[in-house]
């Protein structure tokens, strides 16, 4: 009984191993097509879902695409019209969305960061106890709040605010990352608090006996000490802002271009895969899937940071 | 006579470098309370706790030397330390029973937590449990007090009480040898006294070993005491010798305070 | 002119928890105003395709209750494995990876499901679904249940020991019991957190107008369905949406509660 609980045991924590590389080799499968015919090319091309044209013959590829025109295996550009010999390929680049993806998580880093500093020193310092649990429990209780309702509450009563503040379309970048922002607040806050009650009580108490203000004490004694939890909070919280889809869903405005200001709509990798998932086949539906391939090594690569550079103190 | 032979036994804690325990050689008499004395780290709950291999809890502990106990059944010793498998360990700590310096009753009740040990040894019969429950804890000083709430939580006790009923609990298997590792530590005074009464009445049933810091109480409850320093055996030898006559001019330094 | 800057800045952080409570109210108070005023107990009987939300609330807890099924005996004993039975590198690396999981995108694992689930056996399904949702919730019971099982004095450990139990007699009778309220209240967070996911069932398990029990079809689910009637560009399903945002809400919250409740009382 003891050797089958144990196996048992053991089974079930190895399924977190098989689960992540499952994971990685199913979306890398999946993406394959993909990457076969865009290559890394297709980090930076802005093209998504265009046909192009391109001559049947020749089935191995020898044919190039540059500037959204035709050439074949000599240079020599292909006339489009000739449409006895053609066949359609459609181009995917993820630019857009991965640009996207960066630019809303910054946004929303930049939003967040000095609320969630200031509030997380309010609990830890500021506040007396009563105020600190009550406020304590309204932030974890927005951090309950599911997701989608950020993504309603934001597109009916925060997006026409933002446009009347700043212009611009209701559903845009800006948008996006601001709702982002409140979502990620949070958790930021929390963990920024629990790095920050990591300093000994006794060297904020040597602070205020010579004299210390609150402030200083704050900003000499008890940032330095929890520095590196506090970064480890902003790159975790960044790389949890990156996943995210229904906040964003509703307000970043799911159009395949890069914005010309940062009121103009956009996408992201996770609206780019929810939106279009439902009818993309074939080659589009590889491209989605190179797309949640990026996404899931960029979010494990920049939660690892966060967590082994940085958050070996505090609990997560 | 004894029920316990320790012998050249030597203990290495796992990523150790130098071993805690140094060819210790020791009887633990039937019937009898041996103490085991010496300043902090001189191993003496290292030796106690490797007389019911609790050290195998974690992984690569070195050993060397014997620890033999008495079978009862055969008459011979049998070498504790050479017992790998599963139900060999759990015969053995049934034999050889161990209270904490911390009280420790298990999140149930207080009949449940002197029940646990009976189950494990395949007490089914309700009425055997129930029993030997009351018998344990009237062995323990504990009956007239809980006799009303058995079924409520151990965890409500008081220190004393908790530490009473883990003393109950390890009697109720009927050990022959019983490990105290600094047993009334963290218990008040008046409680302290009480549980000492109780182990000097115990030891008409057991053989018992006690590890302590406290000098007063191994010279007020022991037979026979240990002096132990740095992993090694100084002194061995009945308890009234060892602190009005010792031999070793260590034991007489530790005895009259030279050094703590 | 120290005093002047301690006053200043006690005042910024003063502001920023009101920001944060500001935030906090001003969603409650647009999920209240807007969910209530479409609220009508006709919700509660008729399914999404006669335009209530029954089909979706009973759907959405099935889900999420089907998930937990598998989730929590899987996490607690990947958890137990990790604190109780190793503590050597893969423990750690499991613990590592579990933690690294518990912030992974959500999309993506509706995307991994997809592909071995849905594709394979020929569309939306159930199954699916509750798959997704416990990969999400297994990582967070494990994160719980390694917490709250090292808070566990080993002393509780060696007396089960030392009594001639064996150790999975020790750590389900006593060590679980030990940091049952804990665990308790981990299962309740989490679950509350799966309850209200989108995400993974967006491609999963989708949705369904219909009231169902048939986990082999897409089923039904209140968070897809509210993202749906949403895209809309009738009024009516506007307010549906809210309506169904307000009810997803409090149950998210109602539960998420209840679990906060448990741990505060229990000051054993």
């Amino acid at each position: 009984m003891e050797k089958i609980f144990q196996r048992l045991s053991f089974s079930s924590a190895s399924l977190v191993l098989l689960l992540l590389i499952g994971i990685f080799t199913t979306l890398f499968i999946a993406a394959k097509p993909a990457i076969n015919e865009f290559g890394i090319h297709f980090l930076v091309d802005p093209t998504w879902n265009k046909e192009v044209a391109v001559e049947a013959s020749d089935t191995t590829t020898s044919k190039s695409v540059k500037n959204n025109t035709i050439m074949d295996e000599n240079d020599i550009m292909l006339d489009e019209d000739d449409e006895d010999s053609l066949n359609t390929i459609t181009i995917y680049g993820g630019l857009v969305p991965i640009v996207g993806t960066i630019l809303s998580t910054l946004i929303a880093l930049a939003f967040a960061l000095p609320i969630a500093m200031g509030i997380a020193v309010f609990l830890a310092e500021m506040a007396s106890e009563t105020i600190s649990k009550f406020v304590g429990m309204a932030i974890e209780l927005l951090a309950a709040i599911p997701s989608i309702i950020f993504g309603m509450w934001g597109l009916y009563y925060f997006a026409p605010i933002i446009a009347d503040t700043f212009g611009g379309y209701q559903v845009s970048l800006l948008t996006a990352g601001l709702v982002l922002g409140v979502m990620i607040l949070p958790f930021m806050a929390a963990i920024t608090r629990d790095s920050m009650n990591t300093t000994p009580d006794v060297l904020k108490e040597s602070a205020y006996a010579l004299g210390a203000t609150k402030f200083e004490v704050v900003k000499d004694v008890i940032f330095p000490y929890s520095k590196v939890g506090i970064i480890g909070s902003i790159i975790l919280a960044l790389g949890r802002a990156l996943g995210e889809t229904m906040a964003v869903a509703f307000l970043i405005g799911a159009v395949y271009s890069l914005p010309e200001k940062i009121t103009d709509p956009t996408i992201s990798i996770p609206v780019a895969m929810a939106v279009n998932f439902g009818e993309a086949s074939g080659l589009g539906e590889s491209a989605l899937f190179y797309l949640g391939l990026i996404l899931f090594v960029m979010s494990f690569i920049i939660i690892s940071f966060a967590k082994f550079y940085f958050l070996k103190k505090v609990k997560l | 006579m004894s029920v316990m032979n320790i012998k050249k036994f030597s203990f290495t804690y796992p990523s150790a470098e130098e071993p805690s325990l140094k060819n210790i050689t020791l009887p633990i008499e039937k019937n009898m309370i041996t103490a085991l004395i010496g300043p902090s780290g001189c191993g003496k709950s290292t030796l106690l706790r490797a007389m019911n291999r609790i050290h195998d809890l974690y992984p690569g502990n070195k050993y060397d030397g014997k620890i033999e106990l008495l079978n009862t059944n055969t008459g011979k010793f049998e070498n504790i330390l050479e017992i790998k498998k599963e139900n060999e360990f759990i015969k053995l700590r049934q034999k050889v029973g161990m209270i904490f310096q911390k009280p420790t009753p298990f999140p149930m009740s207080i009949f449940d937590n002197i029940a646990y040990g009976l189950k494990i040894a395949g007490i089914k019969n309700k009425n055997e449990l129930a029993d030997r429950v009351e018998a344990a804890l009237k062995g323990s000083a504990l009956w007239k007090e809980v006799s009303d709430r058995l079924n409520k939580s151990a965890m409500g006790l008081s220190g004393g009480q908790q530490q009473r009923l883990c003393i109950a609990r390890a009697v109720a298997v009927k050990p022959e040898v019983l490990l105290f590792d600094e047993p009334t530590s963290a218990l008040d005074p008046i409680s302290t006294g009480a549980i000492e009464e109780l182990i000097v009445e115990l030891k008409k049933d057991v053989s018992i070993a006690i590890v302590t810091h406290n000098m007063q109480q191994a010279s007020r409850i022991s037979d026979y005491t240990a002096f132990m320093y740095l992993g090694d055996l100084i002194e061995y030898d009945k308890t009234e010798n060892i602190f009005l006559n010792p031999r070793e001019k260590k034991t007489e330094d530790y005895i009259t305070g030279r050094f703590g | 002119m120290r005093l002047l800057l301690n006053k200043v800045f006690l005042m910024l952080s003063m502001f920023a928890a009101l920001l944060g409570l500001g935030f906090l109210g001003w969603i409650l108070a647009t999920l209240f105003l807007e969910g209530v005023s479409s609220l009508h107990f006709s919700l509660f009987v008729k399914d999404l395709v006669d335009g209530g939300l029954r089909n979706l609330i009973v759907g959405q807890l099935i889900l999420a209750l089907c998930a937990g099924a598998l989730g929590i005996p899987l996490g607690m004993l990947a958890g137990i494995y990790i604190r109780e039975y190793d503590s050597g590198k893969y423990a750690e690396l499991i613990r590592d990876l579990s933690d690294i999981m518990m912030s992974a995108p959500s999309i993506v694992i509706g995307a991994f499901v997809y592909a071995i689930a849905v594709a394979p056996f020929g569309g939306a399904n159930g199954f699916a679904g509750i798959i997704a949702l416990s990969i999400m919730m297994i990582p967070i019971i494990i994160n719980t249940t390694d917490s709250m099982l090292s808070l566990v004095p080993k002393e509780l450990r060696e007396a089960g020991i030392a009594l001639g139990a064996s150790k999975y007699r020790v750590i389900l009778d006593i060590v679980i019991k030990a940091a049952k309220v804990g665990i308790m209240t981990g299962i309740l967070l989490a679950f509350a957190r799966i309850a209200g996911e989108t995400a993974p069932l967006l491609f999963t398990s989708e949705t369904s107008n219909y009231f169902s029990l048939d986990l082999r079809e897409s089923f039904p689910s209140l968070t897809v369905s509210i993202y749906n009637l949403a895209n809309e560009p009738e009024k009516s399903s506007r307010d549906l949406a809210w309506a169904a945002s307000f009810i997803l809400t409090i149950m998210v919250l109602v539960i998420n509660l209840v679990g906060r409740y448990i741990t505060r009382n229990k000051h054993k």
